[in-house]
């Protein structure tokens, strides 16, 4: 019984391999480093050193950005998932790939596309300027980090909305109307909750990344707008403070396994239709 | 009292594709009927209901409502509910926000709708169920959950698209003898979808059989049994033997080398005809006593009786007799005026009532009766 059981899971070795020394052994390392100090003793310190107005700054600003970006991408990415639902299958397919198509760029080039497009003299600039508008000053506001969040994130917004919608069946949506709900009311009644799903897991797939990401707010915020991501990187590139680093990417953890947990907390209420 | 009509079609086409699937189809459904649209797949009769339920409109032609033209309603403003093929429950609420769905929606006050909801699952033996999860009723519990959800909201029509098509034998006739009384209890009427032939002529006032998009033959279930139209009806309701014949005069038919009384008239004289026998009609003799003679070529043990196949001169015919007789052996049929049916020659003529290639035609059959669309 016993050898037998072994080799059952044998073909997930790989995986367990491969989730230690890339998963488990990291976040000891982390957790080993947020814990001490430069000589290796054991210290809380480093949790204290964050408690200031500063730090409560950067992560709040941090939330609000990718809270906005989160909605903003919700906003924007259930129409245009519901409206791919109802298209051809070709067509469906076809329209996936061009969701998909800003991902096979590098994350880097993209950003820094926005960047020749926002500047003072750029692209949007001068389009704007032979119509005889602006310039308006885009680049290095928040906005245009929030905008750069949006665009990098929104494919993984689309794709899980897009599944749970093209997974409902046509007949629920008769069903609502034969029973008297109108367009406005199968959507609220039946459309909605039935992707709520897709919508859960796109909420998570946007807000994790928008809130821990780095670079964005650096080449389109000019460095006015600091986010956690961007004071790891710094703790680790340029202060050489694994301590510090550590401790900071410590608490973003707990900050978005606590938001999670909320989240599937919410999804899960009236019966189990996030699976 | 004059019958009241609640539903009329007028004319009504319907294309997908460039391929016509309701051909001027004309017909009148009055109040409190158990009416059945009867058809293999293919033959428009699921059309027709979302026609009236409002999922599909028509190319042309008009659709009446108690007097009133429909065409352009939307399912939501029509006094109509559908019982969908698959049951269409929502997943997301339990057993009693499905029912109670309709009746929310009308803004009616949370205690009368819980007692109608009371009173629905008491109706479809569901009682205990309120909070259960419909995704793991079992298929009869999703059904019976379906037909409580359209029917507490009082519609004038309930549309049913082959509702127990999913259901295993046993529990298919249960739920017929269910349905049937649930129609006479609540004088709703009842339109019902189905391939399956006996459903139809167990539950229905009013068959109406279709094929190739056209109404073939509109009547009660002992009209449609008793006297088809044309061999298309006479195949697809219960089994028939259906042979070329020549009507000599009134009364007095011609067919597989013989002649015989009957009780038709009003046939051109020599007039070629489809004549219908029933298997169950045909009595065994011995060859001496017989109108007919023939070879049996196989012999089937069906509970009831058996179900020989007998070779006429070549023709094969189906007989169900409670008296064995064996393969090879030569008998006589007997056939009273009363057992022979006249119908027209119709396009549907000597594509059906030969039993010569039984078992492919039962192929034929079981690809007919596959689910619509």
């Amino acid at each position: 019984m016993k050898k037998r059981s072994l080799l059952g899971k044998a073909p997930a070795a790989p995986y367990l391999v491969w989730s230690v020394l890339f998963i488990i052994a990291p976040l000891i390392f982390v957790a080993y480093y947020a814990f001490t100090d430069k000589n290796g003793n054991f210290t809380t310190a480093n949790f204290g050193s964050l408690a200031t107005a500063e730090y409560a700054e950067i992560f709040l600003r941090s939330a609000c950005f990718a809270f906005l970006a989160t909605i903003i991408c919700l906003v924007i990415a259930y129409p245009v998932a519901y409206y791919i639902s109802k298209t051809k299958p070709k067509t469906q397919k076809i329209l996936m790939v061009l969701v998909m198509l800003p991902m096979w760029m590098n994350f880097l080039i993209r950003t820094y596309s926005w960047m020749a497009i926002l500047e003072d003299t750029g692209l949007l600039n001068t389009a704007l300027g032979y119509i005889g508008l602006g310039p308006y000053h885009m680049i290095n506001t928040s906005g245009a980090v929030i905008l750069g969040m949006v665009y990098n994130f929104l494919p993984y917004m689309i794709l899980p909305i897009y599944t749970s919608l093209s997974k409902l069946d046509p007949r629920l949506v008769e069903a609502s109307a034969d029973l008297g709900c109108n367009a406005t009311r199968t959507l609220f009644h039946v459309i909605l909750p039935l992707s709520r799903s897709g919508i859960i897991s796109g909420i998570t797939m946007v807000f994790v990344p928008s809130i821990s990401t780095f670079y964005i707010s650096q080449k389109l915020g000019g460095g006015k707008f600091d986010l956690i991501g961007d004071t790891i990187e710094r703790q680790f590139q340029t202060a050489y403070n694994y301590n510090l680093g550590s401790a900071i990417s410590f608490v973003l953890m707990i900050l978005i396994i606590l938001s999670m947990t909320v989240m599937n907390r919410f999804g899960e209420e009236e019966g189990g239709m996030v699976a | 009292m004059e019958k009241n009509k609640i539903i009329e079609l007028k004319q009504i086409v319907k294309e997908f594709d460039g391929e016509r699937v309701l051909d001027s189809i004309d017909i009148d459904i009055f109040d409190k009927e158990f009416v059945t649209l009867l058809g293999p797949s293919g033959c428009g009769k699921t059309t027709m209901l979302r026609i009236i339920g409002g999922f599909v409109k028509a190319d042309s032609g008009e659709l009446w409502f108690d007097g009133k033209e429909i065409s352009d309603v939307p399912p939501y403003k029509r006094h109509v509910n559908t019982v969908f093929q698959k049951y269409a429950l929502f997943p997301h609420l339990n057993v009693y926000d499905n029912i109670a769905f309709g009746l929310r929606l009308k803004k009616m006050p949370e205690k009368e709708i819980y007692d109608k909801v009371e009173e629905m699952l008491a109706m479809v033996n569901l009682k205990g169920f309120e909070k259960r999860n419909v995704n793991l009723l079992s298929g009869g519990q999703q059904q019976r959950v379906a037909i409580a959800r359209a029917l507490i909201n009082s519609p004038r029509v309930l549309l049913l698209d082959e509702p127990l098509g999913a259901l295993d034998l046993k529990l298919r006739k249960d739920m017929q003898n269910e349905l049937k009384n649930i129609q006479q209890k609540t004088g709703i009427t009842f339109i019902y979808v189905t391939h399956d032939q006996e459903e139809a002529l167990s539950m229905s006032d009013k068959v109406v059989v279709m094929a190739n998009g056209q109404i073939q033959q509109i009547g009660s279930p002992t009209d449609i049994y008793n006297e088809p139209v044309n061999a298309f009806v006479a195949d697809f309701i219960g089994e028939s033997n259906i042979l070329d014949g020549e009507m000599l005069c009134d009364y007095r038919v011609k067919f597989a080398g013989a002649e015989f009384d009957c009780l038709d008239k009003g046939f051109d004289k020599n007039e070629k005809v489809d004549v219908v026998v029933r298997p169950e009609d045909v009595d065994v003799v011995p060859v001496e006593k017989g109108m007919l003679s023939g070879v049996i070529t196989s012999v089937t043990f069906k509970g009831v009786h058996y179900e020989i196949i007998v070779s006429v001169g070549g023709f094969k015919w189906m007989i169900q007799t409670t008296d064995y007789a064996g393969p090879g052996q030569k008998i006589g049929l007997y056939i009273e005026p009363d057992a022979i049916h006249i119908m027209k020659k119709s396009e549907f003529s000597n594509m059906f009532g030969d039993y010569s290639t039984y078992s492919e035609e039962m192929e034929h059959l079981s690809d007919l009766t596959e689910e619509d669309e």
